[in-house]
């Protein structure tokens, strides 16, 4: 790619339309670049031609996100561009929501390559550091000469497919995407070295900072059980003989899901575990013990429940990613919730 | 004071021979007397010894443990205390070691979680067993051994190995000696004044078949933790039973050469005052959890610890138990810095551990086990090739039809090892 085709967009400030008491303006469509534009431009040695710039109040981005993305995915469809360009936001917080908002609905919608730039404390770095490179930009305009140079770099890699570099080399916020990579020492070494500057109460950095869990609000019981389906759900491995659909030991790939309507009882004639993380002798003399299909038979038949859902679901919960879990998770929900069931019995090993 | 000479033989071949014995830095291997050995284990049906040597086009799978061959000379404490002769403290005296040589056990699968070493290739970056002079034990049980007794005779059989190959060190020159005193705790608490006091909690799965760690001979499922030195690790006090998953199991090895105790001995004196070890088993149930790691705790302030390492043993449920140890030392004044790795997903973009807690501040990773590689085929397989569809990181189809295999580094043998003995770290980008 030669020549670059650039939209980018600015708020009212940048846009040079007024101060605060233009924040209001909705989003409007100039051609060719407006102020930051044109150093783009310049520092792109001429590659980079902004052919669109988009300028919107701050005010009105975030009172009308999602009008705004959507009249701004339309214009940048029209326009066709190689590249989405916003800001730099450096401190300011809705401009920099509006940013980092911008980008990731061109680059995921539209598969438009999108980047910006933004100061560490603007909100908007974690509306879309997940999905888009945003780079790291001081908190004021005294910073545009050094932070420009740098969308237009990583931008270039990005569109001529060079290797990315790390986020201290190429100066973008972490997506958090962990890659492997060797270090110049052991594991133990730096382990005694953290230890150390810890005692001594030096600054230290962990090599995982701490990611964020979801927390699971506990459905609310279920008013009348004896009318209710139930459905049996485990994450312990539980498969007819023979694995038939290879769930993977650990990690796994899948959920899947059998007929039990005509099985009253688990037997290690016809079940098994696949499952890498747990002894298995005992899940495999009785697969009853971790899918309890033979006390929920005898339940069914008491009354205590209405009826036992036809089908039950399996995967491996044994490393596997907490990604594929949640997923998993949500759809074996969606399903269980098109076939009625009121209730789960949901078991882990 | 007490002392541990720890006299290493390097060794450069391994060769088979007439006689068992070290002589100008090879080995030579009597493989008739060494399977004779083995076999007096009846539940041993048959085993074949081979040899893999660093650089070699060969594969090793599927592998249970490895170890180091050590043996002690003088006195009446072994290696491997428990299992071999006397159950008495060992990390004491001479012990003799094999430097370069490593004892691998191989054959039918018991489970799924056993691994992979190449000894070339791309997957030799990963493991610091595919620079060792392999003795590879490929072992058959007899017919219809269940399960445990099946595991037991592998386990059983790596360790008689390694003691006797070890023997035949104590009866040569060695090239290096390094000294160990095993101070006790009034003379550490005296020794170097002004220095801070660290402990290394060493995580052992307890949790049933391939999820086990044995201390002196005793399935750690049945242990409250134990306070070692660092010595007794050397001279094999924990021995391996567990597979959690072959890229973070700790193997025999790693416990005979820890890496952790190493680089804390390294620093004894100088910027602190290393106390000792703690072997802390890793049960499955909340009450088990509660119950040891509140032990640990216990040690830890008797020990008057100000500082502390723990290394995980798998991943999953035994972050539970790292998580809470992270809290209750954190809260108790005792600086914590965790060793574990992550499953991240094969894209990186999963979370990595199964627990947090906001005390874990200062966390040392050894990789992402996700991580996808393919391998390309070797001239020679030791072992059960096919074993790669159902191990712990390969999948149906990662042998594929051309030979090559498909895999997470989660299969290859101590890939991401969490007593961090590997270079392998992640990092976000």
């Amino acid at each position: 790619m030669e020549n670059v085709k650039v939209v980018h967009y600015l708020n009212q400030f940048f846009g040079q339309m007024g101060g605060e008491d233009k924040a209001g303006i909705p989003p409007q469509i100039k051609e060719g670049p407006v102020g930051v534009g044109q150093l783009i431009e310049s520092e792109s040695r001429g590659r980079f031609k902004v052919i669109h710039t988009i300028i919107c109040g701050d005010n009105y981005a975030a009172e009308h996100l999602e009008e705004v993305e959507s009249t701004i995915l339309k214009w940048v469809l029209e326009s066709r561009p190689d590249l989405f360009l916003a800001g730099p936001a450096f401190a300011a917080g809705r401009y920099g929501i509006a940013c980092g908002t911008m980008c990731k609905a061109v680059q995921q919608k539209l598969g438009i390559p999108a980047l910006t730039a933004m100061h560490p404390s603007n909100p908007g770095v974690d509306a879309a550091r997940k999905e888009i490179y945003i780079l790291e930009a001081g908190d004021s305009t005294r910073d545009m000469r050094r932070v420009i140079p740098k969308m237009v770099s990583l931008s270039q890699k990005i569109l001529d497919k060079v290797p990315i570099g790390l986020p201290q080399e190429e100066g973008y916020f972490p997506r958090g995407i962990r890659i492997n990579i060797r270090a110049e020492k052991r594991g133990s070494k730096r382990a005694v070295e953290m230890l150390l500057k810890k005692l001594r109460g030096e600054p230290f950095e962990t090599e995982l900072p701490l990611p964020e869990f979801d927390r699971v609000v506990p459905a609310p019981p279920i008013p009348d059980l004896s009318n209710a389906i139930i459905a049996l759900v485990t994450e312990g491995g539980i498969v007819p003989k023979g694995n038939p659909d290879r769930i993977e030991a650990h990690n796994a790939s899948k959920y899947c899901e059998y007929f039990i309507g005509d099985v009253n009882d688990l037997t290690e004639e016809s079940y098994q575990t696949a499952h890498g993380g747990y002894d298995p002798v005992y899940a495999n003399e009785d697969p009853d013990r971790v899918l309890p299909l033979d006390a929920a038979r005898l339940l069914e038949k008491e009354g205590l429940f209405a009826k036992l859902c036809d089908d039950y679901y399996v995967t491996v919960g044994n490393v596997t990613a907490v990604a594929s879990a949640t997923r998993y998770g949500h759809e074996i929900g969606e399903r269980l919730l098109k076939e009625g069931i009121q209730g789960v019995i949901l078991t882990s090993t | 004071m007490d002392e541990l000479l720890l006299r290493k033989v390097r060794i450069q071949d391994v060769i088979f021979g007439e006689n068992t014995e070290v002589a100008n830095h090879v080995l030579r291997i009597n493989r008739e007397e060494l399977v004779r050995y083995l076999k007096e284990d009846q539940r041993l049906k048959s085993v074949e010894i081979k040899i893999a040597r660093p650089g070699e086009k060969k594969r090793i799978i599927p592998v249970k443990d490895v170890l180091e061959p050590r043996a002690k000379s003088g006195g009446t404490s072994t290696t491997f205390p428990g299992f071999l002769g006397t159950a008495e403290p060992a990390g004491a005296g001479i012990t003799s070691v094999l430097d370069g040589v490593a004892v691998v056990t191989c054959g039918k699968l018991v489970n799924f979680q056993e691994g992979l070493i190449d000894m070339s290739g791309p997957c030799a970056d990963f493991s610091l067993f595919s620079k060792k002079l392999n003795v590879v034990l490929v072992m058959k049980p007899v017919e219809k051994l269940g399960k445990y007794e099946h595991e037991e005779m592998v386990r059983i059989a790596g360790v008689k190995a390694a003691h006797y190959l070890g023997l035949a060190g104590t009866r040569v020159n060695f090239d290096e000696e390094v000294r160990f005193q095993v101070a006790t705790w009034s003379e550490l608490e005296r020794s170097h004044p002004g220095l801070p006091k660290v402990i290394y909690v060493d995580m052992v799965i307890a949790q049933g078949l391939l999820h086990d760690n044995y201390v002196y001979g005793v399935n750690a499922q049945g242990s409250l933790p134990i306070v070692l030195s660092a010595t007794e690790l050397m001279d094999g006090a924990i021995v391996s039973g567990n597979c959690a998953a072959p890229c973070h199991k700790n193997t025999t090895y790693h416990q005979q050469n820890n890496p952790i105790v190493e680089d804390l001995l390294s620093e004894h004196g100088k910027t602190l005052i290393f106390l000792g070890v703690i072997a802390m088993p890793v049960r499955a149930t909340l009450l088990d959890k509660e119950r040891i790691c509140t032990q640990v705790l216990k040690m830890a302030k008797l020990l008057n610890a100000q500082g502390a390492i723990v290394s995980e043993d798998g991943g999953g449920n035994p972050e539970t138990d790292l998580m809470m140890l992270a809290r209750l030392f954190e809260k108790e004044g005792i600086k914590t810095v965790l060793v574990t790795d992550e499953y991240a997903g094969r894209d990186g973009a999963s979370q990595g551990l199964a627990d947090i807690t906001p005390e874990a501040d200062a966390i040392v990773t050894n990789g992402n086990g996700n991580q996808y590689v393919v391998l390309p085929p070797m001239e020679e397989t030791i072992g059960h090739l096919e074993a790669i569809d159902v191990i712990t990181g390969g999948h149906a189809g990662s042998l594929r039809p051309d030979g090559w295999i498909e895999m997470e580094i989660a299969g290859i043998m101590g890939s991401t090892v969490e007593v961090g003995a590997e270079k392998l770290m992640t990092i976000a980008i």
